[in-house]
């Protein structure tokens, strides 16, 4: 085989091409400069993001992996570079997000000694990240690479961690990938058992009021095809999780709306009448089920997951269905006879009807008032033929955003679901546009979020990229004062903002920006925004006391759902 | 649900930090390990974990699949004593004066199979093997009468009754499936 020897960096991007990686968000600092040097000479088959701060560089890599399914790459520094890294590893192991943090470290042989930047990495990150290694030797580099990618990317995703000491950096070695799909303690896919399938396709089968959960299990397994044959042919209405949210049409006659705390109505009290509740790649979150001690106890439950520990984690199955969602939904579907069940599927008819009244129409066609969070939203994701990439912060922006955006493709929403992170937003909307640059990406967020990481502005502008942004501006953090209004009574203790003029900010980064606070000036706003040549911050100030209904209140059982006055 | 001791049984790859990612595991259920015993396998390059904590079933359940989640762990399994064959050891530290001079050496040497493994002017070192109770007895039984100068007891270590190696019919399974 012929090789010559190169630097430790070198063969990390080496390792990383040969990976399939061409676009890395990072940012420098001592431990890491051998690499960023060795960019230099690779900066035609790696883009190199610079992103303004670490905690930006792990949500965009989360954002374009969302987007892409490819897996997210960071390079940063030792110390500091690393921690900051934490909040997004975090988010990726909440979210099952495969992303790869490939951090500097102290030279080896100052390791364990405090010296300058030195932060015990793999002791941090081993709690949240699927693999976490230190890379000692640069003749481990091809075998540590190969095998971060390799268990960031199978199974259930998550992040890995590379803790790479400078001397690894610079020693020379002969390089020669190594391509890694094997290792013996690491099973990502369980293989499917016959016995399961069957019982699953027999419980469907007896179902008078069959009802499936779909979680972003779909997605990650690619599986959204078979989870359209599968439920069309059994006339399976079905819920999706926040994340499991484009995994089928909005469209789709099948598709009830999403679950969960704030939810729709119709698919929550129907998850409490049905007879079998069918579990899809979603792991039974708390905002999912609220009280678990009443949920949906009438129904036996299938439970769907190519992760074993989520079975029976939250809630009890009756038959669980190890194995990649594309298989054994097609196994399944196989076994189930051809059946509707139109009574049951009209059934979550009066709910919508009564969403719609109570909630919905006040929110998305509002006649009089200040703006409504919800009417902004349904606006944008017309204008953009409801085909656009959704990212989101979190907080009140976060529930209106993907309750009221439209999806007709799969992989179009990008939220922090498990973690909450706020400040997400804006890193993963630049992470997304990278995933997915032919898509138009719209990212809303509150003027709490958009304050979190608001330095990514820089990112942007450096980078031109062309995302929609608009900040549902409140003065208030939203959420938080909707929990003080309902349950402190009104006492808005820290969640009050006075905030500055972000038109003016967004235009020092040479973004383009326009204030929106008029229902009349809306729609001109929104086409401004969209045909803008590039990036582009609406900022639309918008009712101070919104609320985020339906609700279920935390704990509380899921028909206990709060619909506003 | 009753909580009662349960014996982990982890078997995984040789590699460093693995010890951490698994007490982090029962730290974040506020799960205290009674006792715990890291040694090499009989199978080459796998390392065996024998770890005691108390706890209810439905938690070890979760607990045994989050550590089998992880990517160097092959196997993780739990117990309870009836399922297994058990053993620790302990060593106790006397002073030699007052052991010469207590009555019925003999017959508490035999009376707990314990054995002297070092003696000199000074100190007499003893050995017993056991269930828990069986070393905390004599333990107690020294204490009173002559007092223990220093004490430590090995975390446990264990063997199932069954008749499989349950590890080595998994790597024959994996290898098996390499092969296809």
């Amino acid at each position: 085989m012929n090789t010559k020897k190169i630097t430790g960096s070198e063969a990390l991007l080496n390792a990383l091409i040969a990976e399939g990686v061409d676009t890395i968000f990072g940012y420098p600092g001592g431990q890491a400069i051998p690499i960023f040097d060795s960019l230099y000479d690779y900066a035609d088959k790696l883009k190199l993001v610079l992103v303004r701060h670490e905690q930006g560089a792990t949500h965009a890599a989360q954002g374009y992996a969302r987007v892409s399914g490819k897996v997210g790459v960071n390079i940063v520094t030792s110390g500091p570079g690393a921690t900051n890294t934490i909040t997004g590893i975090a988010d990726a192991l909440m979210d099952s997000t495969p992303v790869v943090v490939i951090a500097g470290q102290v030279p080896s042989s100052l390791l364990g000694t405090d010296a300058f930047q030195e932060v015990d990495v793999i002791g941090i990150t081993q709690p949240i990240t699927k693999w976490a290694y230190q890379v000692r030797k640069p003749e481990e580099i091809a075998w540590a690479v190969s095998r971060a990618f390799y268990i960031a990317s199978t199974g259930r995703p998550g992040p890995v961690v590379l803790d790479f000491a400078k001397d690894a950096q610079v020693g020379l070695v002969d390089y020669v990938y190594e391509k890694l799909n094997y290792i013996r303690s690491y099973r990502p896919v369980p293989n499917i058992a016959d016995e399961q399938i069957e019982a699953a396709a027999e419980l469907i089968n007896q179902a008078k009021k069959p009802f499936a959960l779909v979680g972003q299990g779909v997605i990650l397994g690619n599986a959204e095809e078979e989870l359209k044959t599968f439920l069309e042919k059994a006339n399976i209405p079905a819920g999706t999780t926040a994340l499991g949210l484009s995994a089928l049409p909005t469209g789709h006659p099948l598709n009830k709306g999403m679950i969960g705390m704030h939810g729709n109505v119709g698919p929550n009290m129907k998850t409490m009448e049905c007879d079998v509740l069918i579990a899809i790649g979603m792991r039974f979150d708390d905002r999912v089920t609220g009280n678990l001690e009443t949920y949906a106890r009438q129904a036996k439950i299938i439970h769907f997951d190519i992760d074993d520990s989520e079975i029976g984690k939250n809630v009890q199955v009756t038959v669980p269905v190890l194995g990649d969602a594309k298989e054994t939904l097609a196994a399944v579907t196989e076994y189930i006879r051809p059946t509707d069940h139109p009574e049951w599927i009209a059934s979550f008819r009066p709910h919508e009807e009564e969403e719609y009244k109570k909630v919905i129409r006040k929110e998305v066609f509002p006649e009089e008032g200040a703006l409504k969070m919800g009417e902004i939203v349904r606006k944008v994701s017309e204008a953009t033929g409801n085909k656009a990439v959704l990212v989101t912060d979190v907080g009140q922006n976060q529930m209106m955003g993907i309750r009221y955006f439209k999806y007709s493709r799969t992989r179009s929403v990008v939220t922090s679901g498990g973690l909450g992170t706020m400040g997400f937003g804006i890193p993963a909307a630049i992470g997304a546009k990278f995933g997915a640059p032919d898509r138009t990406v719209c990212l809303f967020m509150g003027d709490g979020g958009l304050q979190m990481t608001i330095q990514e502005f820089g990112t942007i502008m450096q980078e031109n990229l062309n995302i929609k942004m608009i900040v549902l501006n409140n003065n208030y953090l939203g959420m938080v004062r909707q929990w003080q209004e309902l349950f402190f009574k009104k006492r808005y203790s820290g969640t009050v903002m006075a905030n500055p003029d972000f038109v003016a900010i967004a235009k020092a980064y040479n973004i383009g920006s326009r204030l929106v606070e008029k229902r009349e000036e809306l729609d001109d706003a929104i086409a401004e925004m969209l045909e803008y040549d590039g990036p582009y911050l609406l900022v639309a100030n918008v009712e101070t006391h919104g609320m985020v209904y339906p609700m279920v209140p935390a704990g509380a059982s899921i028909t206990n759902i709060i619909m506003g006055e | 649900m009753e909580k009662k001791l349960y014996t982990v049984i982890i078997f995984s790859e040789n590699s460093v930090g693995l010890l951490n990612q698994i007490t982090i595991i029962f730290t974040r259920r506020q799960l205290n390990i009674e006792t715990l015993s890291v040694s090499p396998s009989a199978i080459k390059g796998i390392h065996k974990f024998t770890i005691t904590t108390f706890a209810t079933e439905d938690m070890m359940n979760k607990v045994v699949k989050q550590i089998d989640k992880r990517v160097d762990i092959l196997k993780a399994y739990y117990n309870t004593d009836e399922d297994l064959v058990h053993q620790e050891i302990a060593l106790y530290k006397l002073s030699t004066e007052l052991f010469i001079k207590m009555r019925g050496v003999e017959d508490l040497l035999r009376k707990y199979n314990a054995r002297v493994l070092e003696i000199d002017e000074d100190i007499v070192v003893l050995e017993k093997s056991g269930h828990y109770v069986e070393t905390q007895a004599l333990f107690k039984e020294l204490s009173e009468k002559i007092g223990v100068l220093q004490f430590i007891r090995s975390g446990r270590i264990a063997i199932t009754r069954s008749k499989v190696e349950r590890l080595s019919d998994m790597l024959a399974t994996m290898e098996e499936k390499i092969k296809n």
